[in-house]
């Protein structure tokens, strides 16, 4: 049920976002999502698309430093309260979010990232809510 | 500006001929003194075949073994001692690699020959019995702040042993008792200038008049700046704790390079790549034998600082011939806030964080406007460190910054970038850029 996100250290520096991202392109490497965390020195830049394995391997062969995590996607429905209310499901649970960010659904409606402490628990607590995780397969169907 | 002269600086003024009779002699004698009584400097004669009785000149002198930085760690603690510690009365100690820091044990007279060196010092910037000097080198085992002391009280001026830190009250102190002079590094008293303007003192309406800058390495522009911001008169000291401490060479009123106290410390420039002595007014590497030294004398000590003897006399009249400013060194050791810093330190701290792989790092020296110096240590991040989660990365930071500070005692800037994000250069790294005299 999880989704297989890329993390790519990358300095903070003028042209720093290029770099990864033209080797993906020269890969052939459709992203589905980006977005990027700084700090005052460097940055993440976390990537999820279909091509994972492609994608991690074009970026190693370039010396770029590549983490795989498993986060979870959560379809909210496109009204206001729809985020807030499977916040406060996690809350319930217990679940502390380390960061989160919005996806584009093949549905229409929003698709959000979360990324867990622990993913294996936050699937497990989730699964208990009425919170809709969305599957790897669904979340690329086209 | 002529100084008055001062009974304490006689051996400044010794005929040439006189003064190599004097180093030939303590030559003789503290060669003997070593072979005698330290096995180590046996071993290593006897390796070269040469015996005490060989050192009939000075230029002998190039017969004996080198000593090297190392010879000193090899031997931690008291292995280069020549007399029996009941003798020994003081100790001193130097940041060291992975902890181990380089010994100095001195004898009762040899803290009072250092004094006599450090006072004589303080004599050629005109200080004299009635001067208040602060002296604003640390305490402790570097051998700024016990050196400086010792010199102020030798020559009898009253000395305000401060120590460094506490900036504002340091300033207060130079007010109240009219401070006529003072011992510390030149960024310090930069800082000191600063502070005292934010706190509405101008340095230039106190009685301060002398300052004696040394154990970093420090520019024209830097004493210029120096004058500019509290109009005194600035001094270059040079000194090493391997030699004794500050007090091995100083500036006169001339100020065009640095005299060396030839009759206690005994210079030679060599090329420090074949350890061929070198003529003066060669550039190479300073040696030194400390021949008035017992505790733990050195027979040719590679200091690794790069200079030339100047063989004019100079206009002061001393005798004692001088050495240029130190600019340069022949390995890559570095001086920061008056800590001396072997990259390979930077290494193992960075190393003990982690132990998987040795990262590329890059060591950046900067200057501030103010005078203090930054170092910034750039690591190339590796897979098995990276971590998605910022607080992990942000701790890792954290503990290489602990791990240096606690090996070297600073602080330091420490930035994580890309694999890949230093460059690389043919055949040895170069780790440290020093950016501190750059314009």
């Amino acid at each position: 049920m999880y989704l297989k996100q890329l993390s790519v250290f990358v300095d903070n520096k003028p042209g720093a976002l290029y770099a990864p991202c033209s080797t993906l392109a020269d890969a052939g490497v459709n992203l589905s999502t980006i977005f990027l965390a700084d700090t005052k020195d460097f940055g993440i830049m976390r990537i999820i698309t279909k091509d994972a394995e492609k994608a991690l391997a074009a970026l190693r062969e370039n010396n770029f430093a590549v983490k795989t995590t498993n986060v979870l996607a959560i379809e909210i429905e496109d009204v206001p309260g729809a985020l807030s209310k499977v916040l406060k499901a996690m809350e319930s649970k217990g679940l502390n979010v380390l960061y989160m960010y919005a996806a584009m659904g093949t549905s229409g409606k929003p698709v959000m990232i979360f990324r867990f402490d622990d993913a294996d628990q936050a699937l497990e607590k989730l699964s208990e809510t009425d919170c809709k995780i969305i599957s790897s397969e669904q979340f690329f169907a086209r | 500006m002529a100084k008055p002269y001062n009974p304490v600086s006689a051996a400044d003024y010794l005929p040439r001929h006189l003064l190599q009779e004097i180093q030939l002699k303590r030559l003789q004698n503290i060669v003997k003194h070593e072979y005698d009584n330290v096995p180590f400097y046996r071993q290593r004669m006897d390796e070269k075949g040469v015996k005490p009785e060989d050192i009939k000149t000075l230029k002998d002198i190039q017969l004996l073994p080198f000593t090297m930085k190392k010879d000193l760690r090899d031997t931690y603690p008291f292995g280069l001692f020549a007399v029996p510690m009941s003798q020994i009365v003081r100790l001193h100690a130097s940041s060291g690699t992975t902890g181990k820091p380089i010994v100095v044990g001195y004898t009762k007279e040899d803290v009072e020959s250092w004094s006599n060196c450090m006072a004589r010092a303080l004599a050629a910037g005109g200080v004299t019995s009635t001067d208040i000097i602060q002296n604003s080198y640390g305490y402790g085992l570097f051998t700024g702040g016990l050196g400086a002391h010792y010199g102020i009280e030798t020559l009898g001026a009253t000395v305000v042993p401060t120590s460094g830190g506490n900036t504002e009250r340091q300033i207060m102190l130079m007010r109240d008792f009219g401070v006529n002079g003072i011992c510390c590094t030149p960024s310090y008293f930069i800082h000191l200038c600063e502070k005292a303007q934010e706190m509405g003192v101008n340095m230039k309406d106190l009685p301060v008049r002398v300052g004696f800058f040394g154990a970093e390495p420090w520019t024209q522009e830097m004493r210029e700046r120096i004058e500019a911001l509290s109009g005194i008169e600035t001094f270059d000291i040079y000194g090493l704790s391997e030699m004794s401490g500050p007090g091995v060479g100083i500036e006169c009123e001339c100020h065009c390079g640095l005299h060396i106290f030839e009759e206690t410390f005994y210079p030679e420039i060599i090329d420090p790549d074949t350890g061929e002595a070198l003529p003066d007014g060669e550039r190479g590497e300073l040696v030194f034998t400390t021949i008035n030294k017992f505790g733990m004398p050195m027979i040719r000590y590679r200091t690794r600082d790069l200079t030339r003897i100047i063989p004019e006399p100079c206009a002061c009249g001393r005798t004692l011939r001088r050495i240029d400013r130190i600019s340069a060194r022949s390995d890559d050791m570095f001086i920061i806030r008056g800590v001396n810093v072997f990259p390979s330190q930077i290494e193992s701290a960075l190393l003990s964080v982690d132990s998987a792989a040795l990262p590329h790092y890059r060591i950046t020296l900067t200057r501030r406007p103010d005078g203090l110096d930054d170092m910034t240590i750039e690591i190339e991040v590796k897979e098995e460190q990276f971590s998605d989660d910022m607080q992990k990365m942000a701790a890792l930071q954290k503990k290489f910054s602990h791990e240096i500070e606690r090996i070297l005692g600073i602080r330091a800037m420490v930035k994580m970038v890309q694999p890949g994000a230093l460059p690389r250069s043919e055949g040895k790294a170069k780790r440290v850029f020093d950016l501190r005299n750059a314009k």
